[in-house]
């Protein structure tokens, strides 16, 4: 198996580990055991899954894009992670994360949110379970993702704007840790993506495990065959992670699409930074760097360990495509399938627009992680009401 | 209690000073920000038994408003680690020098240059808080290589089986962090923070010195009743933030060295 568990120390290769101060150890690894234990009972599991089912609307439809696969001349598939509940994948990690917050006996959850989509996601599973919730927000992202901070108002959570450092996802991770420094005891840091300390880089991985299977599955019921490309977009990786593990041991090619203003893997700079080393985008001394991405969500500077780990033995690979090429892929979709992807998901896209000379007769399984309702205003600005292309 | 011959400077100094009836004062002061050199002369002339320097990161995940305003203060204004590291041998202060940073710095330049760099700078310690001690051995053994001193930080959530093996990696002192939380100055003394002080003592004889979140003189003469001495970091650097300049570091410094000899 490619994407195994990490080991003991929580690694995936050389990346990973538990980079947190001494304050939050015991809580990682009171984590880790209670994850371990819960993940082996199959009465957490069902009901994980019975929540997701009744509640989240798993499974989500694989479809077929004829327009666009004609257009292309690749054969488009795309998993259909924004029919979820909340309009991402997000929710399934955070389905997971909540329920073992309550076996854990904690009554009050701290999130990150960049797009605002994992914020949405636990805000909803907190309201969905009766618990406290705390967003924190870079200033940045609560203005471009207006919407998204109302919604968490309405599902009942406290959204904090921070504006510290470069006021994005980076920070709003800083200001969620040093929350949960001070509030450890009886709270549950609910983190969006397959980053931070061990065991979230595997935890978040394996609640999103469902994409990759359901996606295979429905896959082979189609065609009677895997596709030969996978493709997902990359902020921390954790939709990425979630479709990856469902093909890593088959032939398929397995691509991660990351912004060109925070292209981590793409730099290969190894660095330490929210309680992980891996790929890292930074100065010359080491210090992080801030990225710039016109998605909320993918402007990280950072990626999981476990992407490190595959860029690193080949398995992986990490292109980088630009906010324009984004903006256009954003509209492509929009108007060939009648689907308006989120900015993030738009990244897949755009690498298999640009990539599609190469891949002509192939077929290509795109994860498309989000909708993109959220992004809608952010747009009409962009492009101006009449300058859709 | 006779130091044991194999410590370094800093463990040393601070087992003199307490074993000669004194408890322990460490100043922190953010390194890059305007005005920070003169504040470590000061706060050394004004009776601190050693002195921390921040070296400014773009992440401070354990730093409350104070010290991450002057983080960044100092990182707008170019501070770098070999801008606050080549000023250090010129500081007339007589006592020695920790640095304190995150660990990504000691990282990306590789713990040997790193830690090559502290030596030839004139520091004597480093505590990197993000750092714990599970992930610490190749760092430590790369510093004590070079002779310095990785003081590690014992929590208030650190279990007590834990404790004596943190205890005895760390070097220099031991750093128990007063309370669950970030630096910054509280209105009262934590409970937690007399509890890891004690806990620690019970497994150690190193110095024991409590920091974040001592906000007054009287604060740390209560959390000395148990520790060794405290660390002030908050309370130093909002004088600087607030234009006090090294007089009012100085002020400040003298008036916990007196609360704190007064007993
Ligand atoms: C729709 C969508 N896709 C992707 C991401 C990026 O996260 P990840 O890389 O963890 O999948 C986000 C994050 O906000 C998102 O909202």
């Amino acid at each position: 198996m490619v994407m195994t568990d990490p080991n003991k120390e929580g690694r995936f290769g050389d990346f990973g580990g538990r980079f947190v101060p001494e304050t939050l150890i015991p809580a990682c690894e009171e984590l880790e055991e209670a994850f371990r234990e819960a993940w082996n009972d199959a009465e957490f599991v069902e009901e994980f899954h019975r929540i997701l089912r009744d509640y989240g609307g798993r499974p989500s439809p694989l479809t077929e894009c004829y327009r666009l696969s004609e257009d292309l001349g690749v054969r488009l598939l795309l998993k259909r992670e924004d029919l979820n509940h909340t309009g991402s994948h997000k929710i399934n990690n955070v389905i997971g994360q909540a329920l073992l917050a309550r076996r854990m006996g904690k009554s009050r959850l701290v999130a990150e949110t960049g797009a605002g989509q994992h914020g949405v996601a636990s805000a909803t599973a907190a309201a969905l379970l009766d618990m406290e919730c705390k967003v924190y927000m870079g200033e940045v992202d609560v203005k471009r993702q207006a919407l998204n901070v109302f919604r968490m108002q309405l599902l009942g959570a406290e959204v904090e704007a921070v504006s510290s450092g470069s006021k994005t996802l980076k920070d709003a991770v800083n200001e969620a840790l040093r929350d949960w420094v001070a509030t450890v005891e009886h709270t549950h840091y609910c983190l969006g993506s397959v980053m931070g300390p061990h065991p979230y880089p595997w935890m978040v991985r394996t609640f999103h495990h469902v994409i990759g299977d359901e996606a295979h599955e429905q896959c082979l019921k189609l065609m009677n065959q895997l596709p030969d490309v996978v493709v997902a977009c990359v902020g921390g990786g954790s939709n990425a992670a979630g479709i990856f593990s469902g093909f890593s041991d088959s032939d398929a090619r397995l691509v991660g699409v990351e912004p060109a203003g925070g292209a981590a893997v793409g730099r290969g700079v190894p660095g330490v930074v929210h309680g992980m080393t891996s790929y890292l985008m930074q100065d010359e001394v080491g210090q992080v760097q801030e990225a710039e991405s016109i998605s909320a969500g993918l402007d990280y500077p950072g990626v999981g360990p476990e992407h490190a780990h595959l860029s690193a033995i080949g398995r992986a690979e990490y292109p980088a495509v630009t906010d324009q090429e984004v903006v256009e892929a954003f509209q492509l979709l929009s108007r060939t399938e009648g689907i308006i992807p989120a900015l993030e998901s738009a990244h897949a896209l755009a690498w298999v627009v640009r990539e599609a000379p190469s891949l002509q007769g192939q077929t290509v399984l795109l994860n498309l992680s989000g909708r993109g309702d959220k992004d809608v205003d952010q747009m009409m600005d962009v492009l101006g009401p009449g300058n859709i292309q | 209690m006779s130091s044991p011959s194999n410590v370094g400077r800093m463990e040393r100094h601070l087992r003199d000073r307490r074993d000669n009836g004194a408890k322990l004062l460490v100043a922190y002061i953010t390194g890059g920000y305007d005005g920070w050199e003169a504040a470590v002369e000061s706060a050394a002339a004004a009776g601190a038994d050693a002195i921390e320097i921040g070296i400014p990161f773009s992440d401070p995940v354990m730093d409350g408003p104070v010290i991450q305003e002057a983080s960044q203060a100092a990182l707008e204004t170019g501070a770098t680690p070999a801008s606050v590291l080549s000023s250090v041998p010129k500081l007339d202060t007589g006592v020695p020098h920790a640095v304190m940073t995150y660990y990504n710095l000691a990282h990306h330049p590789g713990h040997e240059r790193f830690a090559a760099t502290l030596a030839k700078s004139a520091i004597d310690a480093a505590i990197l808080p993000d750092l714990p001690l599970v992930e610490s051995g190749p760092w430590r053994e790369a510093a004590s290589n070079v002779g310095i001193e990785t003081i590690m930080l014992a929590a208030p959530t650190t279990p007590d089986h834990r404790l004596p093996e943190l205890c005895e990696a760390s070097k220099g002192f031991v750093y128990a962090v007063g309370l669950l939380g970030v630096t910054g100055e509280r209105a009262a003394l934590a409970a937690t923070a007399t509890e890891i002080a004690k806990r620690c003592k019970e497994v150690t004889d190193k110095p024991v010195l409590t920091g974040v979140g001592i906000g007054s003189p009287e604060q740390a003469v209560e959390a000395s009743s148990v520790a060794d001495g405290v660390i002030i970091g908050s309370a130093v650097v909002r004088r600087l933030l607030d234009g006090g300049g090294a007089e009012g570091v100085g002020d400040l410094v003298a008036a916990y060295r007196a609360a704190l000899d007064a007993g």
